[in-house]
């Protein structure tokens, strides 16, 4: 048999009863499409937490004030205002340590002109932007002189900048910050949603200060150097362990909490994330484990059909050996047949998929994202289903007496 | 000598319980032979059939083909042979459901790597010599059963074989439809080809000048009437 005769016979025995065609085709659409789509919202899951890893930087340390566990109550950090300026500073002046920046912050109402937006704002200093790795889109962040003089100057996040402003350049415009007059210096470039789900670009900042004085260490009575939070930088990643021993020495030393439980507690965003990252693996694992089992039903309906339409077919096969097919003609023959079956039923389960996996992220608002590998597995998978149950009862009919497969109904 | 079987048996089921559907028999067909093989149903004729078909294997004995053993030769080898040499005709026609009358004469050309242009023009002249070519693109579905078991005899000539084996082909046929099939039959073994026919219709079997009539899977006698003069060979 020729090999355009082969395909040809394939392609008639395919288009000569659509309903076991369409049946054949269903299950590795459907199995194919399952895998694709979960796949995809399991591996945008991850992807997104990892990528919050990295866009808040490996080597970032945050110390929290109050102790995870006090006198066997747990309550949460922050609960106490322990840190101060002061020690941020000491943190910052640590070898491990590149930056230090003390951080407070309150919910607070800004005014523009005619407009007036609630926002947060952070009393920091400049080393809070090189943490975090954020640029600034015009203007600048603060001077030394302007931290240290606790001067009048503000820099604004991108949606902060846009609701109080709109379309206009912010820089060297007057905002009142509960009622006290700040020139804007600078507006920093748009930074998108925390893995949290909290737009970080709704913010605004001035020097820590300035916030101390004026803004919310007004309300904080007990103590004006106390800030919320010290985030810091270390040297490079590889000195997270030894920058976190450094902080802890140096803040028992300075608190005086010899014999006592810490009233602080550091935390890497790396750890942070790792646990969220545990869990999104999890949520993939889980999704990844339904996936394969619609994959494996979705195979087993490919068998059933696949053995159903050989026996079914028995007759034929015998009829083709009777007039001079070789048995490796007949295998060839139902070998194309569910590859053919195989390669439409994957390419549409993946458009599938796809299509699934962008409804997901468009209704529900998830991450979703399309791995080559899993494409390859979910295609290879069905394909090996389709092939085998297809090809090894057509060769084994093919092996029979042509009388014995003429006979069988 | 076109078939040539020596102690030729066929058994079915285990060895300690066999089902014994065609004793050692011995056999010779010569070219342009007509042969009829008669007998009740269970009688073996079929199984002798299948065996000088080449569609069965023989539980023991011999069978040479156009004096080439058979025995020995792998299903390739096999399907070459019924490919280029014999033709079949069923009872049930076996035709190809989805595939037109000109689909099913050419199958045997597909499998014998025809280019498509050798195998449309053999396959509409094995048509044409059973009076369908007007029929050529019909389904069998469409056609009446003699016309059905006419494109069934096309594609058992469409390679030109030197032995046309026809089990009951007239069967499943009303007496005109079968009278017309009869001919064709004929006319292939006037045109210098053996035909062997299966049948339990003595009439049909009484137009052969040779009859195997079979009796409890063995040869129960073997004549020959060569007055009647229909062997031209």
């Amino acid at each position: 048999m020729r090999r355009a005769d082969t395909l040809r016979a394939a392609a008639q025995a395919l288009f000569e009863n659509p309903a076991r065609t369409l049946l054949t085709l269903l299950g590795v659409i459907i199995g194919v499409a399952c895998v694709v789509s979960m796949a995809a919202i399991g591996a945008g899951a991850q992807h997104r937490v990892s990528e919050a890893i990295g866009a808040f930087g490996a080597n970032v340390l945050v110390v929290n004030p109050g102790a995870t566990n006090k006198d066997g109550v747990s309550s949460a950090s922050g609960g106490e205002k322990s840190l101060t300026v002061a020690d941020a500073e000491a943190i910052g002046a640590l070898t491990t340590i590149r930056e230090a920046a003390p951080t407070d912050f309150g919910k607070v109402q800004i005014v523009a002109k005619d407009r007036n937006w609630s926002t947060t704002v952070n009393g920091t200093n400049v080393g809070h932007f090189a943490i975090r790795q954020w640029k600034v889109a015009t203007g600048r962040t603060f001077s030394r002189e302007e931290e240290s003089s606790a001067a009048k100057v503000a820099v604004l996040g991108a949606v902060a900048a846009e609701r109080l402003f709109g379309a206009e350049n912010p820089v060297g415009q007057i905002v009142r910050i509960l009622n006290t007059p700040f020139t804007v210096i600078g507006v920093l470039k748009p930074k998108g949603a925390a893995f949290d789900g909290q737009d970080q670009d709704d913010v605004a900042f001035v020097p820590i200060a300035a916030a101390a004085v004026r803004l919310i260490g007004g309300a904080n009575t007990v103590n004006h150097d106390a800030v919320a939070y010290i985030l810091a930088s270390a040297r490079s990643s590889d000195w997270m362990e030894y920058a976190v021993d450094d902080i802890t020495r140096l803040l028992r030393q300075r608190h005086a909490r010899a014999g006592r439980a810490d009233d602080f507690t550091v935390t890497t965003a790396a750890a942070a994330l790792a646990a969220q990252d545990a869990s999104t693996r999890t949520i993939a694992l889980l999704l990844g484990a339904v996936a394969l089992i619609s994959l494996i039903v979705g195979g087993i309906s490919i068998m059933n059909i696949m053995l159903v339409c050989v026996t079914e077919r028995t007759p034929e096969i015998g009829l083709r050996l009777a007039v001079g097919a070789r048995p490796r003609d007949i295998a060839r023959q139902f070998l194309v047949e569910a590859v053919v079956l195989s390669a439409v039923g994957g390419v549409l389960g993946v458009a599938l998929g796809a299509v699934a996996a962008a409804l997901v992220a468009t209704f529900l608002g998830w991450p979703v994202l399309i791995e080559p590998q899993t494409v390859i597995a979910a295609v290879g998978v069905a394909a090996a289903f389709g092939i085998a149950f297809g090809w090894y009862p057509a060769r084994r009919a093919s092996l029979l007496q042509p009388v014995a497969a003429l006979r069988s109904r | 000598m076109v078939i040539s079987a020596r102690s030729m048996s066929r058994r079915y089921g285990s060895a300690d319980l066999p089902f014994v559907a065609l004793a050692p028999t011995s056999l010779d067909i010569e070219p342009g032979e007509y042969v009829a093989i008669v007998g009740a149903s269970g009688s073996g004729k079929s199984t002798l059939m299948n065996l000088l078909g080449l569609l069965d294997r023989p539980s023991s004995g011999r069978l040479r083909f156009e004096g080439k053993e058979t025995t020995a030769l792998g299903p390739d080898a096999l399907a070459q042979i019924r490919n280029r040499r014999i033709g079949f005709i069923f009872q049930q026609y076996h035709l190809l459901p989805r595939m037109t009358a000109l689909g099913n004469v050419e199958l045997p050309l597909v499998y014998a790597r025809e280019t498509l242009r050798n195998r449309r023009r053999r396959a509409e002249a094995a048509l044409d010599s059973v009076g369908l070519s007007a029929k050529l693109g019909s389904l069998p579905a469409s056609l009446s059963g003699g016309e059905q078991q006419r494109v069934a005899i096309a594609r058992a000539l469409a390679m030109d074989p030197v032995l046309l084996l026809a089990d009951e082909p007239t069967g499943a046929l009303d007496s005109r439809s079968g009278a017309d099939v009869l001919a064709l039959i004929e006319g292939v073994n006037r045109r210098g080809r053996a035909v062997v026919i299966v049948t339990h219709d003595a009439r049909i079997a009484a137009r052969a000048p040779r009859i195997i009539s079979m009796r409890d899977g063995a040869i129960a006698s073997d004549e020959r009437r060569s007055e009647q003069g229909l062997m031209f060979a």
